[in-house]
């Protein structure tokens, strides 16, 4: 895509990126379907199913699920995907209704867990 | 598809533990600096709304009116060897961008609120929060060159400060100085006797 000579607005060259814009690969969708939230650094996890007659996914989707063959938390997904993260969270709508991936949370209060802090302490203290 | 946490060999997975930290403080105080100088940095594209119009709005028919531009944010990821990925969120500095504190904040361990003595005020907004929704915070002083020092007690009643709270004075661009602001944060939460934890107890 080029713009006409003398455009001011010349700003569209490669280094601009895709030309879709991100919204267009979740059809305009802003929110995911089923209500999950998928935090952050949530993870993410393929269960290995099949897709359906009821769901076509599309490369985006396929992306997603050659990303999480191993557990991947959504912000690194995110980042592997390059879409921003609400577009990624209506993806991960889509394939978890389908049954294709499902969500472990990650502890949400994990101020009261012991465990997880002494872990963050001796790994930050053996940096 | 019914979602359960607990349910099947999640842990045959290899599925790591994750955590999150927040690092909050005005704009050109030293987050990118701070969280660089210790973790590994990656981007993350992000949404900014463009007005208030639409915002809640569940339009199924798609968006319309264009409401939201993307912008690139960075976090730092640190990975220990006991399966545990620590995250460090920087807080987005600018006002326009306070619409993604709560999704950073949710389930985040705690935050450091840097702060620069030369423009105390600018971490105000940040402590504000942090004190509101509950989330443990220590405050970290950026020893900038030429930045007037003062002592911990005197920075503490700048900010009016509870006295439980720990001030750390840190270099951003030390990665051992960075080591210690967050060991100190982790500390202060397995420290911190909340309400909860004394009924769970």
């Amino acid at each position: 895509m080029t713009s006409r000579d003398g455009d001011p607005e010349r700003w569209l060259d490669q280094e601009a990126g895709p030309v879709v814009r991100p919204y267009a690969v979740t059809r305009g969708r802003t929110l995911p379907s089923g209500g999950t939230l998928f935090g952050l650094i949530d993870i993410v996890v393929g269960t290995g199913e099949r897709t359906t007659a009821h769901f076509r996914p599309g490369p985006e989707h396929r992306r997603i699920m050659s990303l999480c063959r191993r557990p991947i938390p959504v912000v690194d997904l995110t980042s592997e995907m390059d879409l921003p993260i609400g577009v990624v969270r209506v993806l991960l709508g889509d394939l978890t209704e389908a049954g294709m991936v499902r969500i472990i949370p990650a502890q949400q209060r994990p101020e009261a867990d012991q465990r997880l802090l002494r872990m963050m302490l001796d790994g930050l203290e053996s940096l | 598809m019914v979602l359960n946490p607990f349910d099947d060999a999640s842990a045959d997975l290899g599925v790591p533990s994750t955590a999150k930290i927040l690092i909050a403080g005005g704009f050109g105080v030293g987050k990118t600096t701070l969280v660089g100088s210790i973790s590994e940095i990656r981007p993350l594209r992000t949404e900014e709304p463009l007005s208030d119009r639409g915002v809640g709005v569940d339009d199924t028919h798609g968006v319309r009116a264009k409401t939201t531009t993307t912008v690139a944010m960075d976090f730092g990821r640190i990975s220990f060897p006991s399966e545990l990925v620590l995250y460090l969120f920087g807080t987005p500095g600018q006002e326009r961008f306070w619409f993604m504190w709560d999704d950073l904040a949710i389930g985040a361990v705690g935050a450091v609120v840097m702060a620069d003595t030369r423009w105390i005020s600018d971490c105000f907004a940040s402590i504000d929060y942090f004190e509101r929704n509950g989330t443990p915070f220590i405050v970290a002083v950026n020893c900038f060159d030429g930045a007037p020092r003062f002592q911990a007690p005197d920075i503490r009643i700048a900010l009016t400060l509870a006295p439980e709270v720990p001030i750390v004075m840190c270099d951003a661009r030390e990665r051992d100085s960075v080591k210690n602001v967050l060991v100190s944060l982790v500390r202060y939460v397995m420290s911190a006797k909340s309400p909860s934890q004394a009924n769970l107890a």
